[in-house]
């Protein structure tokens, strides 16, 4: 179809080209990329379930049901009371996985702002500022990824005592060592770009040049970093779960499940399934999410 | 030339070269290694030189992009590199640059109009938003851009328009000085005259200096007034434009000056084709550095830098082949 504009002479002009409608960044984004819209109403999902687990639940999560268990002590496969089973304490897989949404999505979400904080902070001051303050900040880096980060928490936990919020402070604290290490690398590499010696050029502060030139330049990674690092922590949540030494029982945590479902999994693979599948839909959800905001934040893809 | 705008006396940039865990300094990158000039004021100094031969770097000292080593830079009598951070900042407002590359001097996640306005929201230049919006409206224009384009991004732009921008940006702070670093060269052909044009037209309009460094020398001709010539982080010849072409004095000069192209197929031309690399900064040869790849290279200069003088009025030359006690005025017969 040919589109037709007035000149400003009051000529009507046949244009050789279509006019594009303009569409909203978030319209073409979603189109460009689908799979963020997976990404995002899993994460709007996970967000929804831990909101709202105690009306979301049919059942009290640690109740342990008289006829929760079969006649031989063994947990009951799904049925249409209890729809994804029961485990071996005779309680309700169904409702302790809604509980465990919270204690995941808690843990991973503040665990990584933590890290986010404290590893943007030093990993900018390295990169900008360079010389003593970047080796300095470098080397405590390489020690914190030179020891085992597991090993690191469990100690923490060891020391200041297990619960949530201890968990999500040992793993924001421990865990900002990729943030700095990403962050500086960017930094570096941004610094160079001639738009940041204009901005030296034209007598920028070094605090306008910090926060108006570089962030808003590396916020891309630091995004992606930050939500795979969600899926990451939760991940690690669970794993210190399953190690006994994260989430202690009975609050369900998808690690704790998964720690308790291993020893029957044999003749009861339900206590796996559901947990594992969560959990790996959570962080599936975030990931993807991430990939999505990256495309979403660079000015140059997404037209 | 009266009182010049800016001096620069003997000016160095060493790059340390450090190796080992203790960072021990096993050497120096000689980017610049003494060079002086000066600037009068409405003058256009042109920096031509091959790539690496610190001419970039040369430019970039001259605003504090990147601290010298040794040196002075005077700019309307006073010392720049004594300047506290404050007072460089002040400075700053005095003397401006334009990047070579219209791609990277711009910020991707900034619209024209905050490009633009950065610099007057920096130094207070405007009280208003609306009173800024007008300023830039009138910067694009003075650069010959649409103002009706500036809530766009750069990348909606093409280079030469880029490059506008980046001159806009610079004129922001009505600087007395332009460090054009390479401003055309990654245009193509009949871009860069048209930026080359604009930029001959605002020196007029607004009374500006220019040091424009390239490596294009039928660029730096058709816009320097007085031209410079760097080799290896030194500077070897520096005259008025006319007389460089007319009469180059250092081999080096005339090498350049031949391999310009000429649009004539039938033109007969000499050309002095340089022989081997440039050697490195990092370890130059001895006596003049020049002398591995002159033609005209004699005893001496294998031994002895040759001194910088003034052969005749305006006209710097630093070659053993005008060293007086060999008799001199060599360029009279040439």
């Amino acid at each position: 179809m040919a589109d037709v504009m007035m000149t400003p002479t009051g000529l009507e002009q046949r244009l050789a080209y279509p006019v594009k409608k303009s569409q909203s960044r978030l319209v073409r984004l979603l189109r460009a990329y689908p799979l963020v819209f997976v990404g995002g109403l899993l994460v709007a999902a996970l967000v929804f379930v831990a909101l709202f687990a105690p009306v979301l639940a049919p059942y009290n999560p640690d109740y342990q049901f008289p006829n929760g268990l079969a006649m031989n002590g063994a947990p009951l496969a799904p049925n249409h009371q209890f729809i994804m089973g029961t485990d071996d304490l005779g309680r309700d897989i169904y409702s302790r996985v809604l509980y465990g949404a919270r204690v995941s999505l808690e843990v991973g979400v503040f665990s990584s702002i933590i890290s986010l904080f404290i590893g943007t902070s030093l990993g900018i001051i390295a990169g900008y500022f360079g010389k003593w303050a970047d080796s300095v900040i470098m080397r405590i880096t390489d020690m914190m990824l030179a020891f085992p980060l597991i090993l690191f928490v469990v100690a923490l936990v060891a020391v200041i005592g297990q619960s949530v919020d201890n968990l999500f402070i040992a793993i924001g604290v421990l865990g900002w060592a990729t943030t700095a290490r990403i962050v500086r690398g960017q930094v570096l590499s941004v610094k160079e770009f001639e738009f940041v010696q204009a901005a030296k050029a034209l007598g920028s502060p070094n605090w306008r040049i910090l926060l108006r030139i570089i962030l808003p330049n590396i916020v891309a990674p630091v995004i992606v970093l930050t939500t795979l690092s969600i899926g990451n922590n939760m991940l690690l949540e669970s794993t210190l779960s399953f190690l006994g030494i994260g989430v202690a029982p009975p609050t369900p945590s998808w690690g704790n499940m998964l720690a308790e479902g291993q020893s029957i999994f044999e003749y009861a693979p339900w206590l796996l399934y559901y947990p594992g599948l969560a959990l790996l839909l959570a962080v599936l959800g975030f990931n993807l999410l991430g990939d999505g905001l990256r495309e979403l934040f660079n000015p140059r893809r997404v037209r | 030339m009266s009182e010049p705008l800016l001096e620069v006396q003997d000016l160095k940039k060493w790059f340390p070269i450090r190796r080992g865990i203790f960072s021990r300094t096993v050497g120096n990158v000689r980017a610049v290694d003494g060079v002086s000039f000066a600037v009068g004021a409405g003058e256009t100094f042109g920096l031509v030189g091959e790539s690496g031969c610190g001419k970039s770097t040369t430019g970039r000292t001259l605003l504090r992009l990147i601290e010298p080593t040794g040196g002075k830079i005077t700019f309307e009598g006073r010392d720049v590199r004594k300047l506290s951070r404050t007072q460089m900042r002040a400075m700053r407002r005095q003397m401006q640059i334009v990047f070579q590359d219209p791609y990277g001097s711009l910020n991707p996640r900034y619209t024209v109009r905050q490009a633009i306005e950065e610099p007057l929201l920096i130094h207070g230049l405007a009280s208003s938003s609306a009173e800024r919006e007008r300023r830039v409206a009138e910067l694009m224009d003075t650069v010959g851009l649409s103002p009706s384009r500036m809530n766009r991004y750069p990348h909606e732009f093409s280079g030469g328009q880029r490059q506008r921008i980046g001159i806009a940006r610079a004129l922001a702070v009505s600087p007395k000085l332009i460090v054009a670093d390479e401003p055309v060269s990654a245009l193509d052909v009949s871009v860069q005259s048209q930026v080359l044009n604009l930029m001959d037209d605002l020196q007029k309009q607004l009374n500006l200096t220019y040091i424009f460094i390239a490596h294009d020398l039928s660029v730096v001709k058709h816009i320097s007034d007085r031209i410079g010539v760097m080799y290896l982080g030194k500077m070897v010849e520096l005259a008025e434009a006319d007389d460089l072409y007319a009469e180059p004095l250092h081999p080096y000069t005339q090498a350049l000056l031949s391999a310009v192209p000429v649009p004539d197929p039938d033109a007969k031309r000499d050309r002095i084709i340089l022989q081997g690399d440039l050697p490195s900064p990092a370890n130059p040869p001895q006596g003049c550095y020049f002398h591995p790849r002159c033609k005209d290279a004699m005893d001496v200069c294998r031994v002895k830098a040759p001194e910088w003088r003034e052969v005749k009025p305006g006209h710097h030359v630093a070659c053993h082949l005008y060293d007086e006690e060999r008799g001199g005025s060599t360029w009279q017969t040439s």
